[in-house]
C-alpha cells in the first residue's frame, strides 16, 4: 500500500501512531513492510490458504464475534442438503460440469428453496451466468438468490437455526470445509512458520469483539489470480466472522489500480455493465424490459426497486424519446452475446473477428498481461484510435514493437491505421474523480488543454455528433439509437468543451420538471423521472454540486461527510446498520457510529448517528416484514445487508458465484507446487485463452523451476506513460530491474547491477539485477522456493526504457470476473537477452525443452 | 568557547545582523520512523525549484537511484537494506552495499537460524531504513564562513541560501560543509543547493518537500517547535521500546551548533551516510588568526629585534 498508494497510506501510518498493528502480508518486502510491524512474506498465489487457515482456526477456536455472526450473517441459514464439499468430491464443489469447466449452482442453495421457488411466480430458471467486475458480484447474487430462495411467502433468510449446531447450517458446513486449512498447511503450502501465523491469528481475534475492529487494505495482489474473487471471498469471510464489517475500522478497503477506477466501474467502461450495476441485457434471454427485470423487481432488499433505475436510466440515454409504449428504448440498448471482456476481445482481434479498437489512456501493449497477443492484435486491426497525454507504446507498436526488433512483424505488412489524439489531463478538465471509498470529488480545470489535445467528453461528444450528423437523414432502424439520443449539453469555453456540470446533472437525475433529485428514493417507474446512474442520485441534490464539497475535517464531525460526496445516499460507510447491536444499540461506546434513537421522531423512533444510517430510517431494530412484503419493505430491523435478499452478510455465497460458494486453494495456473490440498491442482473452473500465443508451463517444470510475479513501484504510474516521459520521475527508477535473493543469485550466478534474461514459453525479458534480501527464499514443505519481482512499467518509448515484464505472464482466467495470474513460473539466466530473431529461437528452444506447446490443452485431463 | 562560527548560538539571525524582529528561525523535522521513500519530496523538490534531472542509471544500491546530495539534486531519500542479525553464510557473492554492512561487504548473506524456519531469512532479518536527507541549515554553516564573495547568506528566517548571480564557483563552499550538502552546478559553474524554499517561506508557504510529504515524515515550523515536538516523538518511540531512536543534528551544543533541519533516525547516522560527529569546518578559525597572528607578532618582534640587536652589536 506504501508502495502504491503512498498518499492514502498516511491513514495507516495515523492509525500506527495511535496504536495500530500495522501486518503486511505479501512475497515481497516492500515499502509497505519497513513500517509495519509484522511482514509475512508468502509463496504467490496461496492466499487462500492462509486466509482459510485463520479463518479454522476462530472457527476451531471459537473465537468469532457470536452475537454479530448469529444476528447478521447466513452462519445460521440451513443448506440444501444436496450439497457437496469440497472435502467429498477431493476439490469440487457439487454441480461441477467436466466438458463446460463450469458449475451449475443449484445444489449451492439454501433449503427449501425449491418449495419457496414453486410459489414464486417470477421465478423461471436460471439465466445465462454474466459475472462482471467484483462488485458486480452482489449483483448477480442478488439476482440469482432472488430468483432462487427468496419466496414471497417464505420468510426470505431460509430456514435458520440459530444455536448453529444443525449440521448443515452454514457455520457447521464452514467449519468442516476449513478443518484441513491448519498451520501446518500453511507452513507447507504458502512458507510461513506456524509461529508467524499464530502472530496473525492472535492479533486479528484478539482484536475482534464490541470493543475492537481491524480492516484488511488489499490491491491486484489479490485479485489479479485465477482465484481472485475467491480470495476476496476469503477476506469477506474472516471479516464477517470477527464482526468487522458495517463497522468503524473494519471493512475491506479495495486500494484501485487509478484515480477513479471505482468510478469506471460505477459508470462502467466494462462491457456487461449498465450504470450503476445494472447488467448488460443478453441477448437471448431478455428480449423487453420486463423480462429483463424479472429476476430482481419486487425481491427483497433495494434491488427489488430495479425497474425505477432501469427506466430512469432509460429517459436520461434518450429523454422524449423514451416512453412507456416503446419500453423506454429498451430495445436500443446493445445485447450481450458471450464473453466480450479485454483478453477476448484480443484474440478476437487476432483472429480478425474485431476490427476497430480505442485505447483511451491505456496502454496495453505494456501495462496489460501477454503483451504480445496485445500487440499482435493491434496489428490485425483495420482502425486503432489512441487518445493518450504522451506517444505511447500501443501507439508506435508498428514501428518499434519487439515482434519489429524480432523480425516476427514487418511494419510493411501491418495494415492498422492508428490515429493519435493528445488528451487533456485531470489538471486540464473540470470532472469528478469517484475514489475507492466511494467518493466523488470534483475538480476544477486549472489550465486549458494544450494545442490539439481535448477533454474525453469533448471528444466522444464531438465523435458523437459527427456521426449524428452524418446519420441525421437516415431511416435505417438501426440509427435510431443514435439519433434518439438525449444529447443537448451546454458547451462553454474557447473550446466549447460540453459543460461537465451539465453531465453530473443529468447523471443526479431530474424530475418531470427538470428539477435535480435528491436520492434515488425519488426515482420512479413511469419514466417521469431521469437518472443517469441511480446509485449517483444526490450528487446533485438541491442544484448543488455536492461533490464539490470541501468543508475542513475540523469543521465538522470525525465522519467529514460534508467533503465531497459519497455514494449511495452521501452514506460513507456502507452497512453501517452492522455498528449497532440487534437492539440497534451501538456495540460499546468506542464503536458508536450509527444507531436507534427511540426518542427521535416524536417517539417512533429513528436511525441517527455519525453517519447516515445506510437502513430504512425509521424501521425499528426488531422489525419483522409481514410475508408477502417486496422491495425494501422486505428487510428485517436485523438485516443490515440491504442490498442481500436475505439482508445477512454470506459466509457462504448459494449464487452468484462462478466457482464454488466458498474458496478453496487451487494452485495458480503455473506453479512449482502440487496442490497440498485437493487432487484438483487448478480453479476447476477457470478460464482459458486459447491461443497459441499463449502456452501455460506445466506444473513442477524443471525448464520453469522459479516463480515470478509483477508489481508497480511508487516511482512509475502503471504502463509508464505518465512517469517514464518525465525526468523527474524516470531518474528515481531508471531502469527496468528484477529481483532476486541471495540464494538464487548464487545459483544462478546473478550479481547485483548485473543483467539478468527472465523467460517464459511466451517470451524472454531482459533486467538489471538488484540482490535483495526483501526477496525470501521460501522453505515450501521440503522444497525451496524462489521468488522472482518484476516491476511492469518499462516499455520502448519515454526518457527510460526498458522490456515489459507483462509479455512473460501467460492468460489464465478468474471465472468470474475474468482477470488473469499477475505471475507465473519462469527461468532466469544472467546476462542480457538474445536480439532480432535469435529472441524467437531462444524462447523456442525453452519451449521444445519443457514440451509446452500448441498441443499442451490436451494435458488439461491429466492435469485438471 | 562562544562566538559567531562555533558554539552554542541561539539568535543566529540577529548575529547575521538581521533586525531583532526577525522572524523566528524556520526549519525541518525529518522524522524517518515514518518515512515510506515515495520520494514525493525530491519530485516537489525539483519541480518547484526546476532542478535538472541528472542522470538515468540505475545504482544498484536497493532503491536509491539518486545517490547522493548535489547542486541538482536538495532532497535525497536514502534507502539501506540492513540485516539484522546476519548469521554468516559465505555465498560468494560479490560485495554490493554502501560500507558499514558486514554482510553486503563480504558477500555473506543472512541463513536460516533455524531449520524449520518458514522463510529462509527470516522474519525480521532485515530492515528497510529510508531518510530523505537535505541541507542541515547549520546553525554554525561552514559553506557561508568560508564564502569570499558574500554569496551565502544567512537569510532572516535562519536558513543558510546561495545567491547565483553573486557566486563566483570557487568551491570553497564545497569543502566547507561537513555533510557534503553543497555542489557546483556542471552547467553554471556556481554553487546550488537548498534554499528551504527562501521564495515560498516569504509567502508564507511551506516548502515544496513538506507540503509534499504524505507521511508528514519531513515537517516544517519553527525551530523551537520543531524541537519539541522532536523530543516528544523520540520520548514516544523510546517508550514503545524503539531504544534505537534517536535524534540529529537537534543539539545547539553540537560541533555546528545544531541543524535547522534535523532528523529521527533509528540506527547510527554513518548507516544513513552521515557524519556522525560534524563539526564546522571553520570552528578553529578564530584559534587560527589567533595562533596567525601571534606567530606574525612574534616574527615581528624578532624581526625587530633582530634589528635592535644588530645595533646595538
Amino acid at each position: 500500500m506504501a508502495e502504491c498508494h503512498p498518499v492514502g497510506f498516511q491513514w495507516v501510518m495515523e492509525a500506527k501512531r495511535r496504536g495500530a498493528t500495522i501486518i503486511h502480508v505479501d512475497p515481497r518486502f516492500t515499502r509497505t513492510s519497513a513500517v509495519s510491524d509484522l511482514h509475512v512474506p508468502i509463496r504467490a498465489g496461496t492466499d487462500i490458504a492462509f486466509l482459510g487457515a485463520l479463518v479454522n482456526y476462530i472457527l476451531t477456536n471459537e473465537l468469532d464475534f457470536r452475537e454479530y455472526v448469529v444476528a447478521y450473517t447466513n452462519a445460521a441459514t440451513i443448506i440444501d442438503e444436496t450439497f457437496q464439499d469440497t472435502e467429498e468430491l477431493d476439490g469440487l464443489f457439487s454441480g461441477f460440469d467436466e466438458d463446460s469447466h463450469s458449475y451449475n449452482p443449484e445444489s449451492w442453495q439454501y433449503a427449501g428453496a425449491d418449495e419457496a421457488a414453486a410459489d414464486d411466480d417470477g421465478a423461471d430458471g436460471p439465466k445465462g451466468d454474466q459475472p462482471g467486475e467484483e462488485e458486480k458480484e452482489t449483483h448477480d447474487s442478488a439476482r440469482a438468490q432472488a430468483m432462487g430462495s427468496g419466496g414471497p411467502s417464505v420468510p426470505h433468510k431460509g430456514r435458520r437455526d440459530e444455536t448453529l449446531q444443525h449440521p448443515s447450517c452454514v457455520y457447521q458446513v464452514l467449519k468442516r470445509h476449513f478443518a484441513r486449512y491448519t498451520p501446518e498447511m500453511v507452513q507447507e503450502v504458502c512458507g510461513i512458520s506456524a509461529e508467524q501465523f499464530h502472530q496473525v491469528a492472535r492479533a486479528l481475534t484478539e482484536n475482534s469483539g464490541r470493543e475492537r475492529t481491524s480492516a484488511f487494505c488489499y490491491a491486484v495482489g489479490w485479485t489479479q489470480h485465477s482465484v481472485g474473487v475467491q480470495n476476496i471471498r476469503t477476506a469477506s469471510i474472516l471479516q464477517l466472522l470477527l464482526g468487522n464489517m458495517g463497522r468503524p475500522g473494519g471493512g475491506i478497503m479495495a486500494l484501485r489500480g487509478h484515480a477513479s477506477i471505482q468510478g469506471s466501474s460505477d459508470i462502467p467502461t466494462l462491457f456487461n455493465l449498465l450504470p450503476g450495476y445494472l447488467p448488460m441485457p443478453n441477448a437471448e434471454l431478455e428480449q423487453n424490459l420486463d423480462h429483463y427485470l424479472e429476476r430482481d423487481e419486487g425481491k427483497a432488499g433495494f434491488w427489488g426497486n430495479s425497474r425505477a433505475y432501469m427506466v430512469s436510466l432509460l429517459k436520461a440515454y434518450w429523454g422524449e424519446a423514451a416512453t412507456a409504449d416503446n419500453d423506454f428504448c429498451f430495445d436500443y440498448l446493445p445485447r450481450l452475446t458471450g464473453d466480450h471482456s479485454s483478453y477476448q476481445t484480443v484474440v478476437g482481434q487476432i483472429e480478425g473477428r474485431v476490427k476497430g479498437y480505442f485505447l483511451v489512456g491505456e496502454n496495453p501493449s505494456v501495462g496489460t498481461s501477454g503483451g504480445r497477443m496485445q500487440r499482435l492484435g493491434l496489428a490485425n486491426l483495420d482502425w486503432l484510435v489512441v487518445r493518450d497525454l504522451q506517444m505511447i507504446e500501443s501507439a508506435t507498436f508498428w514501428k518499434d514493437g519487439p515482434e519489429i526488433a524480432t523480425g516476427e512483424q514487418r511494419t510493411e505488412d501491418i495494415g492498422t491505421e492508428v490515429f493519435f489524439l493528445p488528451a487533456a489531463s485531470h489538471v486540464e478538465k473540470a470532472g469528478t474523480f469517484t475514489n475507492t471509498q466511494r467518493m466523488l470529488q470534483w475538480r476544477e480545470k486549472a489550465v486549458e488543454p494544450p494545442g490539439d489535445a481535448r477533454s474525453e467528453l469533448q471528444f466522444y461528444y464531438e465523435l458523437g455528433q459527427r456521426i449524428r450528423e452524418k446519420l441525421k437523414d437516415s431511416t435505417d432502424e438501426m440509427d435510431r439509437p443514435l439519433l434518439d439520443l438525449a444529447w443537448d449539453y451546454p458547451v462553454e469555453g474557447e473550446l466549447r468543451e460540453p459543460s461537465s456540470e451539465a453531465v453530473l446533472r443529468e447523471i443526479n437525475g431530474m424530475d418531470a420538471d427538470g428539477n435535480p433529485l435528491s436520492s434515488y428514493t425519488q426515482l420512479r417507474t413511469d419514466g417521469s423521472t431521469s437518472c443517469g446512474c441511480w446509485i449517483y442520485s444526490g450528487v446533485y441534490a438541491h442544484g448543488v454540486n455536492q461533490s464539490a464539497r470541501r468543508k475542513p475535517h475540523w469543521e465538522q464531525g470525525h465522519v467529514a461527510n460534508e467533503w465531497g460526496w459519497v455514494w449511495p445516499a452521501n452514506r460513507w460507510m456502507l452497512y453501517n446498520r452492522a455498528s449497532a447491536d440487534p437492539d440497534g444499540r451501538p456495540w460499546s461506546e468506542r464503536k458508536a457510529y450509527v444507531w436507534w434513537d427511540e426518542a427521535a421522531n416524536d417517539g417512533a423512533g429513528s436511525w441517527t448517528g455519525e453517519d447516515i444510517p445506510d437502513f430504512i430510517a425509521d424501521r425499528p431494530p426488531h422489525y419483522e416484514p409481514p410475508e408477502g412484503a417486496k422491495g425494501p419493505d422486505a428487510i428485517g430491523g436485523s438485516d443490515p445487508f440491504i442490498m442481500q435478499t436475505d439482508g445477512k452478510g454470506w459466509l457462504f455465497a448459494p449464487a452468484g458465484l462462478a466457482d464454488g460458494p466458498m474458496p478453496a486453494h487451487y494452485e495458480p495456473p503455473e506453479s512449482p507446487m502440487r496442490n497440498a490440498f485437493y487432487g484438483r491442482q487448478n480453479n476447476p473452473a477457470r478460464k482459458f485463452v486459447d491461443s497459441r500465443h499463449n502456452p501455460v508451463h506445466a506444473q513442477g517444470s524443471h525448464v520453469f523451476p522459479y516463480v515470478f510475479t509483477t508489481y508497480r513501484l511508487t516511482e512509475h504510474h502503471t504502463a509508464g506513460g505518465m512517469s517514464r516521459t518525465l525526468p523527474f520521475l524516470a531518474e528515481l527508477q531508471p531502469e527496468m530491474f528484477c529481483e532476486v535473493s541471495p540464494r538464487l543469485a548464487a545459483e544462478r550466478g546473478l550479481t547485483n547491477g548485473g543483467w539478468a534474461t527472465i523467460i517464459t514459453a511466451r517470451t524472454a525479458i531482459e533486467a538489471r539485477v538488484l540482490v535483495t534480501e526483501r526477496l525470501r527464499s521460501l522453505r515450501v514443505g521440503d522444497q525451496m522456493v524462489e521468488q522472482i519481482g518484476l516491476p511492469y512499467h518499462w516499455g520502448s518509448n519515454g526518457v527510460s526504457t526498458g522490456d515489459s515484464s507483462n509479455d512473460l505472464v501467460n492468460l489464465t482466467l478468474d471465472p468470474n470476473v475474468f482477470i488473469q495470474d499477475k505471475g507465473g513460473t519462469c527461468d532466469i539466466q544472467p546476462g542480457r537477452r538474445p536480439r532480432g530473431p535469435d529472441l524467437p529461437s531462444y524462447v523456442e528452444e525453452y519451449r521444445r525443452r519443457s514440451a509446452v506447446d500448441e498441443d499442451q490443452r490436451s494435458d488439461r485431463g491429466t492435469n485438471p | 568557547m562562544t562566538n559567531s562560527l562555533y558554539g552554542r548560538l541561539d539568535d543566529v539571525q540577529a548575529d547575521a545582523g538581521h533586525d531583532p524582529s526577525h522572524p523566528p528561525r524556520k526549519g525541518f523535522f525529518t522524522d524517518t520512523s515514518v518515512c515510506i521513500g515515495c520520494k514525493a519530496c525530491e519530485v516537489a523538490c525539483k519541480t518547484w525549484n526546476r532542478l535538472p534531472e541528472d542522470g538515468i542509471s540505475l545504482s544498484g544500491m536497493s532503491y536509491d537511484n539518486t545517490r547522493a546530495l548535489s547542486a541538482e539534486t536538495w532532497r535525497h531519500v536514502a534507502f539501506i537494506e540492513k540485516p539484522v542479525h546476519p548469521t554468516t553464510t559465505d555465498l560468494g557473492l560479490p560485495g554490493m552495499g554502501p560500507p558499514g554492512f558486514e554482510a553486503y561487504e563480504s558477500g555473506v548473506a543472512t541463513a536460516p537460524a533455524a531449520e524449520d524456519q518458514g522463510a529462509l531469512s527470516g522474519d525480521g532479518s532485515i530492515r528497510w531504513l529510508m531518510s530523505s536527507d537535505v541541507c542541515k541549515h547549520c546553525t554554525h554553516a561552514g559553506c557561508l564562513d568560508v564564502c569570499p564573495t558574500g554569496a551565502l547568506f544567512r537569510s532572516e528566517f535562519g536558513t543558510v541560501v546561495v545567491q547565483q548571480d553573486i557566486c563566483n564557483g570557487c568551491g570553497y563552499c564545497v569543502t566547507g560543509c561537513p555533510y557534503g550538502v553543497i555542489g557546483l552546478d556542471e552547467n553554471d559553474g556556481k554553487a546550488h543547493k537548498c534554499t528551504l524554499c527562501y521564495d515560498r517561506l516569504k509567502d508564507d508557504q511551506t516548502p515544496a518537500c513538506a507540503q509534499a510529504c504524505p507521511t508528514q515524515s519531513i515537517q516544517y515550523g519553527d525551530v523551537d517547535e520543531l524541537r519539541e515536538r522532536a523530543d516528544a516523538r523520540l520520548a514516544e518511540l523510546h517508550a514503545k521500546g524503539v531504544d534505537v531512536a534517536r535524534l540529529y543534528g537537534r543539539d545547539p551544543e553540537d560541533g555546528v551548533g545544531g541543524n535547522g533541519a534535523f532528523f529521527l533516525l533509528l540506527d547510527e547516522p554513518e548507516v544513513y551516510g552521515l557524519p556522525p560527529d560534524p563539526v564546522v569546518t571553520t570552528r578553529d578559525v578564530v584559534d587560527i588568526w589567533k595562533h596567525v597572528g601571534a606567530a606574525a607578532a612574534t616574527m615581528l618582534a624578532l624581526g625587530v629585534a633582530s634589528f635592535l640587536g644588530r645595533r646595538q652589536s
